[in-house]
């Protein structure tokens, strides 16, 4: 039960819409480009996927799966992972940042599901997934289907209490805390789950998937990966939206957050090479292949955090930033590499994303971008802050 | 039905059948859980498979064969995997059948009377080859006796008839137009259903679950409305066939040994009858030896053979009739769009957005160092 009462201790930590204006220079450059993602949309789904995107039949996923599913759901993993520090290993003093995470990871999901909606062919037929009659329970791609519904249901669940408050249902808030720890377990269990799937995944592309990114541990290098870029995710939202509101920053906090994730870095990245070795396939990132340097160049990125965050320096405010985007580049960049530079299907097959598929993702960044500062504005998710400490800006 | 099957062998039971079906014990355990697949039942079945094989009181099997080209027979013995010829000798006592008995004449006549006689009601008759009517019958003698009495003779007291072949069940190639001997149907001479296993030759597999599934659950499978058990031509072959994407997508051979051909595209307009005919082909292949054993599988279009009316009946080189989908009336281009590479627009865009992205990232850094830091969380956690 202690889960229990740290979530209804921690309804104590106040927390309050910022207002403020949704007009902005910036809302309205975002709203610009939802526009114009808002008209790809509209081409893809009158004129069909041909239309706009540059997939073939040797190159069924592209840019949306890679960036909108797999590497969208692993920043979203800072959701559960907040949950999890907070309420899991009972750390109160994270609280700040849970509803803020988990509002990030919802954006996150929900963006991944938009797209897979976008990326199936027919998609008249996407109800389907709700039915068990429909189930085919030996699909891998059914099988991250459900995690990403389940996963965003889950998510649904965990942010309700920040509606529930803005309207004034507490009695309702009271009964739902009193359940919430079995959401948050269940979230890390899926998270975790879905998150060494999506490794798992390239499995069955067997000998298409170049050695280096056919990995034997898969699973473990898929979740060490995103349990750093859910870790980065934090940091990057909270030092943007401290600076952006012109709110004192968690710099505490995220400094210990990030030493979990260097840790967790260095784990990774002796895996990854112990496996390397341990297969024989080391000669082969020597040689001057695509594949070779793409390893070296995202082999840097991971060791870079380790360096960064060395010492007192690397717990200033800055080098936290700058090692939390190179660790979500890093991880980006490894999912990036695995599923699209490393995969070879044969002779003759190019794919790089086209103009319209950028459109349609960066359009889905800006609107999950939007929708954030909607909900903190409107809602109460962050920190209510003492009136001494200056109002907030647009 | 799991409450009806006798439960698996014991260990020891399962001891001899190196011996008596010369295979290794796990191949016969392993062909037992192919056959309860086929079948349909629950895995777990694959226990009383084994023991209804060992323990069966080998019923009587008396075949006949009329006009035809002993093909079935051919491709039962042939089948490898396991050596199904021990399997069906062992497993059923095959008191007569003309190509494998050793018996000649009128010793061979007195054998089947004897054993219809020994197994009244209890034998198995099973018929290979169409049955001629015309001239009265007199194109097809045995002993003496034309096929119509011969069959007239043996089917009033067998526990079950099966038909093995087209020809058998439903007239096959001697019966194509104008058909001068008038051959018929097993079914057609007897005036009742009997059980049809069609093909040509029809897969071994289909004629060897059928009577696994006789011995196992002392019944006959589920037949269709042509007397076919539905575990075998139950599906349609256009709908499991490697090949049907190319037909979704308008990939079409024209001709034998044209591009399309050589790339493996859909046989329909070289007059495939895939879309008319209902058989496992495509699921259980043929000879044993693994992928694309099958006539579509080798490049040549299904001709249809186990259904009335199109093998044998309708020229190879026709269309076949579609019962499921009809292709659209335009299809997009055949050729298969290999994608492009990144354009000078692309990866220009993706280089802008990273630029932009590591520039936001460096100021942003610079920025963030300006900030007042939260007063150190501990603190607050202390005073609660």
């Amino acid at each position: 039960m202690s889960a229990f009462s740290v979530t209804h201790e921690a309804a104590a930590i106040e927390t309050a819409p910022i207002g403020g204006r949704l007009v902005t220079r910036f809302t309205a450059v975002l709203g610009l480009i939802v526009g114009l993602f808002a008209v790809v949309v509209a081409v893809r789904f009158a004129r069909g996927i041909g239309a706009v995107t540059n997939l073939n039949d040797g190159y069924p996923w592209g840019l949306w799966i890679v960036y909108d599913d797999f590497i969208g759901t692993a920043l979203g993993a800072s959701g559960f992972i907040v949950a999890f520090v907070t309420y899991i290993l009972n750390r109160g003093a994270y609280h700040p940042m849970v509803r803020p995470a988990l509002m990030t990871a919802l954006f996150g999901y929900i963006m991944a599901s938009l797209s897979v909606f976008f990326d199936i062919g027919r998609y008249w037929n996407a109800w389907h997934l709700f039915l068990p009659r429909y189930a085919q329970i030996d699909s891998v791609l059914w099988q991250v289907a459900m995690c990403i519904m389940v996963a965003t249901a889950i998510l649904l669940v965990e942010v309700l209490p920040v509606v529930l408050e803005r309207f004034g249902k507490h009695g309702l808030r009271r009964k739902l805390d009193r359940v919430m720890f079995l959401f948050i377990a269940f979230g890390v269990v899926v998270a975790v789950m879905q998150q060494s799937a999506f490794g798992t995944l390239l499995v069955i592309f067997g000998p298409q998937i170049d050695p280096i990114y056919q990995i034997d541990l898969l699973p473990i290098l898929y979740l060490t990966s995103t349990i750093g870029m859910g870790l980065a995710a934090v940091t990057l939202e909270g030092s943007l939206s401290a600076l952006a509101l012109r709110r004192p920053l968690e710099r505490e906090l995220l400094g210990r957050l990030m030493k979990v994730g260097q840790a967790i870095l260095a784990i990774f990245l002796v895996a990854r090479f112990a496996d390397l070795a341990v297969r024989g396939v080391l000669p082969r990132v020597f040689q001057p292949t695509t594949v070779a340097i793409v390893f070296w160049i995202e082999s840097a990125l991971f060791a870079a955090p380790l360096v960064l965050l060395l010492g007192k320096a690397g717990q200033r405010a800055g080098r936290l930033f700058v090692a939390a985007m190179t660790m979500a580049i890093a991880g980006m960049m490894y999912r990036f590499d695995a599923y699209l530079v490393a995969y070879h299907t044969g002779p003759g097959w190019h794919y790089f994303p086209s103009l319209g598929e950028m459109a349609i993702t960066v359009g889905l960044i800006a609107l999950e971008i939007l929708a954030f500062i909607l909900v903190i504005r409107l809602l109460p998710v962050l920190p209510r802050r003492h009136p001494s400490s200056g109002a907030g800006r647009s | 039905m799991k409450g009806r099957l006798p439960l698996a062998p014991r260990h020891d039971e399962i001891d001899g059948v190196e011996a008596r079906f010369g295979m290794p014990r796990r191949q016969f355990l392993q062909f037992c859980a192919g056959i309860t697949a086929m079948l349909g039942l629950a895995p777990s079945a694959a226990g009383a498979v084994a023991k209804a094989l060992l323990q069966a009181r080998r019923p009587s099997v008396i075949w006949l064969h009329f006009q035809e080209c002993t093909g079935c027979t051919e491709s039962l013995l042939r089948a490898e995997h396991p050596t199904l010829e021990k399997l069906i000798l062992d497993v059923i006592s095959l008191d007569y059948h003309e190509t494998l008995m050793a018996a000649a004449g009128h010793q061979a006549e007195a054998a089947r009377r004897a054993a219809m006689a020994a197994n009244k009601g209890k034998y198995i008759l099973v018929v290979e080859g169409a049955i001629p009517t015309g001239a009265r019958g007199n194109f097809c003698k045995i002993g003496g006796q034309t096929a119509i009495d011969l069959i007239q003779d043996c089917a009033p007291h067998a526990a079950a008839v099966v038909a093995i072949g087209s020809c058998a069940s439903w007239g096959g190639m001697p019966s194509t137009a104008p058909n001068p001997t008038g051959a018929s149907s097993v079914a057609e001479i007897l005036g009742r259903p009997v059980l049809n296993i069609p093909g040509c030759p029809p897969n071994p597999y289909n004629f060897l679950t059928t009577v696994v599934h006789y011995l196992v659950l002392g019944k006959l499978p589920e037949l269709d409305d042509k007397g076919r058990p539905k575990f075998a031509y139950g599906r349609l072959i256009h709908e499991n066939c490697e090949r049907r994407a190319h037909f979704d997508a308008g990939r079409f051979a024209l001709e034998f040994g044209d591009e399309g051909h050589r790339l493996g595209w859909c046989l329909y307009k070289l007059g495939c009858k895939g879309p008319e005919t209902y058989a496992n082909c495509p699921s259980i292949l043929f000879g044993d030896v693994g992928c694309g054993s099958w006539p579509v599988g080798a490049g040549h279009p299904c001709i249809g053979c186990v259904e009335k009316g199109v093998g044998f009946t309708k020229p190879i080189h026709a269309l076949a009739e579609l019962l499921t989908v009809t292709p659209p009336t335009q299809f997009a281009r055949p050729a298969e769009e290999q994608g492009q590479g990144g354009t000078l627009a692309t990866v220009g865009t993706v280089a802008a957005i990273g630029g932009l992205a590591i520039g936001a990232g460096a100021r942003i850094a610079r920025n963030l160092g300006k900030l007042p830091d939260e007063p150190p969380p501990d603190a607050g956690e202390a005073k609660r």
